[in-house]
């Protein structure tokens, strides 16, 4: 497949957006239930607003996608049989829940709801908060699933994939965490680059084992099957048409196999290595590491997610074996 | 359940692309608006078609055979782009089994494409909606035309009637009978997508005869040698008749 630069913007704002707001989330209910200690200034809203602001960016980005962006709000309507569908409303009603906690949490309107047990107050952001989760989690899943549904894509095609959409969206959201928690001298650091590393060493095994999965699958379709003569020796003569057409423009790269190697290192070693080493060494007051961290990891994933097309051979290359 | 549909015989294929400029143009002149062309008399001509014929070269020089295969959408029975088309815009139509595409609807999102191992879905670059073979939905049912015309143009335009157009749920159609006849398989049986489409294979075109095979070595008219009269050639009652 020919990768699709509006596509990886999506898929890895929306990722780092949902992951950054899964990391201050989880960590209000470790200091509610007293594990971590609260921070001097609770700045969660403005992180969820950074959150809400990837999401949104991961938006506009997947709009340049579109032949008839005004259409967009069409997207909706095939919930029950399309992944897109299911991430067209996954997206915005995270967006808005998110949005809801950002706005409660940054006015004087959030108040006390409830006490669970005897000492631990839930107040409306965090039940909002709680809606935000469980949207982001279905927006996971839906992403991942509209490329790991498709079934003759095998290298997409497994559980693997909706696996590593999250793994690598909460690595990148806890490293972005990590470095917003050292910027504010919070306590909860250790917290949040403690799952960073644990994260992206996770993202990181997964996605290694994919790229062993993917080496040696083999694809039970063939340019015998797809014109249906069978002989060994079959040489395609004419394509159909001499300029090209939209099958080889949209899923026929031309990059050679070193820059295909290349960008599989480079993924590997930017998003997921170095962040590591960088993430082991920092501490509370290290916030450039931290922050370099993040954008090394982020261009590795941008890296990962060119690779992640790159690697998908679609079957209907067969009948476009040459240019002719 | 009726599911219209194309067989197209590889065995009569020539490659002349008769198929492909007539799809073109009737294409082009609905309603649905034109196909677009760019650059159509430049260096690198490129467009939208519904039909493409390509040609493959089977075997090893000298013993080769060049098969002409035309291309188009196979209206699936069990059509994987159609449901996860996000807006509703791609459907299959019941009552005929017919694949086709809202353009008033498309948002353009490409995912059909990738859904279709076939690659028979493109964009237009001009009007930026997905679009494939209708199987020239405007020309099966409109009644201003002879019933004979009431075919897809491609079926209707190929020299060499490669293309039969029927119903192949019906067992007695032409295509049917085509299709049980001479061995008409589907593209890619292993996806599950049950192509409505079908291809009939190449075949042997020519055969060994021996004279045994046409007169009997022991043919009794032969053996006895009463064969019938050979011509005369004096005047016979029907040279010197005038009719």
């Amino acid at each position: 497949m020919k990768p699709a630069i509006s596509v990886i913007l999506l898929t890895t704002l929306i990722g780092t957006g949902q992951g950054l707001f899964l990391a201050f989330y989880s960590a209000e209910w470790f200091v509610l239930l007293g594990i971590l200690r609260p921070p001097l200034n609770d700045y969660s809203g403005h992180a969820a607003a950074l959150s809400v602001l990837l999401l949104a960016l991961g938006l506009v980005a997947s709009f340049f996608h579109l032949g008839h962006p005004e259409r967009a709000w069409r997207a909706a309507a095939m919930w029950r049989s399309s992944w897109l569908s299911r991430e067209v409303i996954a997206l915005p009603a995270a967006m808005l829940l998110i949005l809801g906690y950002v706005l409660l949490k940054l006015s004087a309107m959030d108040s006390i709801v409830l006490v669970l047990g005897e000492s631990i107050p839930i107040s409306i952001s965090t039940v909002v908060g709680f809606g935000a989760v469980l949207a982001i989690c279905a927006l996971f899943v839906c992403t991942a699933m509209i490329y790991a549904c498709l079934k003759f894509l095998r290298q997409w095609h497994s559980p693997l994939t909706v696996l590593n959409f999250l793994l690598m969206g909460c690595a990148s959201g806890f490293t972005l965490a990590s470095a917003l928690a050292s910027y504010s001298q919070d306590g909860r650091f250790a917290y949040f680059v403690g799952m960073a590393i644990f994260l992206t060493l996770a993202a990181l095994i997964f996605r290694f084992a994919t790229l062993l999965r993917n080496k040696g699958l083999r694809s039970p379709s063939s340019l015998q099957s797809a014109i249906g003569v069978h002989h060994p020796t079959i040489r395609q003569i004419a394509q159909g048409a001499m300029g090209g057409s939209f099958n080889t423009r949209a899923f026929i790269h031309s990059y050679g196999a070193s820059v295909v190697r290349l960008a599989r290192r480079g993924f590997l070693v930017l998003g997921f290595v170095i962040p590591l080493l960088l993430l082991q060494i920092s501490d509370e007051s290290s916030t450039l590491i931290c922050s370099l961290a993040f954008a090394l990891q982020y261009l590795g994933l941008l890296a990962e997610r060119w690779y992640f097309f790159i690697e998908a051979e679609h079957p209907q290359n067969l009948y476009y074996q040459m240019i002719s | 359940m009726t599911q219209l549909a194309l067989v197209i015989d590889l065995n009569t294929c020539v490659g002349c692309h008769a198929c492909v400029t007539s799809c073109k143009e009737w294409n082009t002149s609905g309603q649905a608006g034109p196909m677009v062309d760019k650059n159509p008399y430049a260096a690198e001509p490129t467009g939208t078609f519904f039909n493409r014929v390509q040609s493959f070269e089977v075997g090893t020089f000298p013993n080769t055979q060049t098969v002409h295969f035309p291309k188009s959408c196979l209206h699936c029975e069990d059509p994987p782009c159609v449901p996860v088309c996000p807006t509703g815009a791609s459907y299959k139509r019941p009552e005929d089994g017919i694949v086709l595409v809202d353009y008033d609807k498309c948002i353009g999102c490409e995912y059909c494409s990738w859904a279709c191992p076939y690659g028979a879905r493109e964009i237009d670059e001009q009007q930026k909606v997905m679009k494939k073979c209708t199987l020239c939905v405007d020309r099966l049912y409109d009644e201003s035309l002879p019933e004979a015309e009431r075919k897809p143009v491609c079926v209707l335009s190929c020299p060499t009637s490669a293309r039969i157009y029927g119903d192949i749920h019906d067992p007695e159609s032409e295509a049917s009978k085509a299709i049980s006849d001479a061995g008409g398989y589907q593209l890619m049986p292993e996806w599950g997508t049950a192509p409505a489409n079908h291809y009939l294979p190449r075949r042997k075109v020519s055969i060994a005869i021996h004279e045994e095979d046409l007169q009997r070595v022991d043919n009794p008219l032969r053996k006895e040698d009463r064969g019938p009269r050979k011509p005369t050639t004096r005047t016979t009652l029907d040279d010197s008749t005038s009719w």
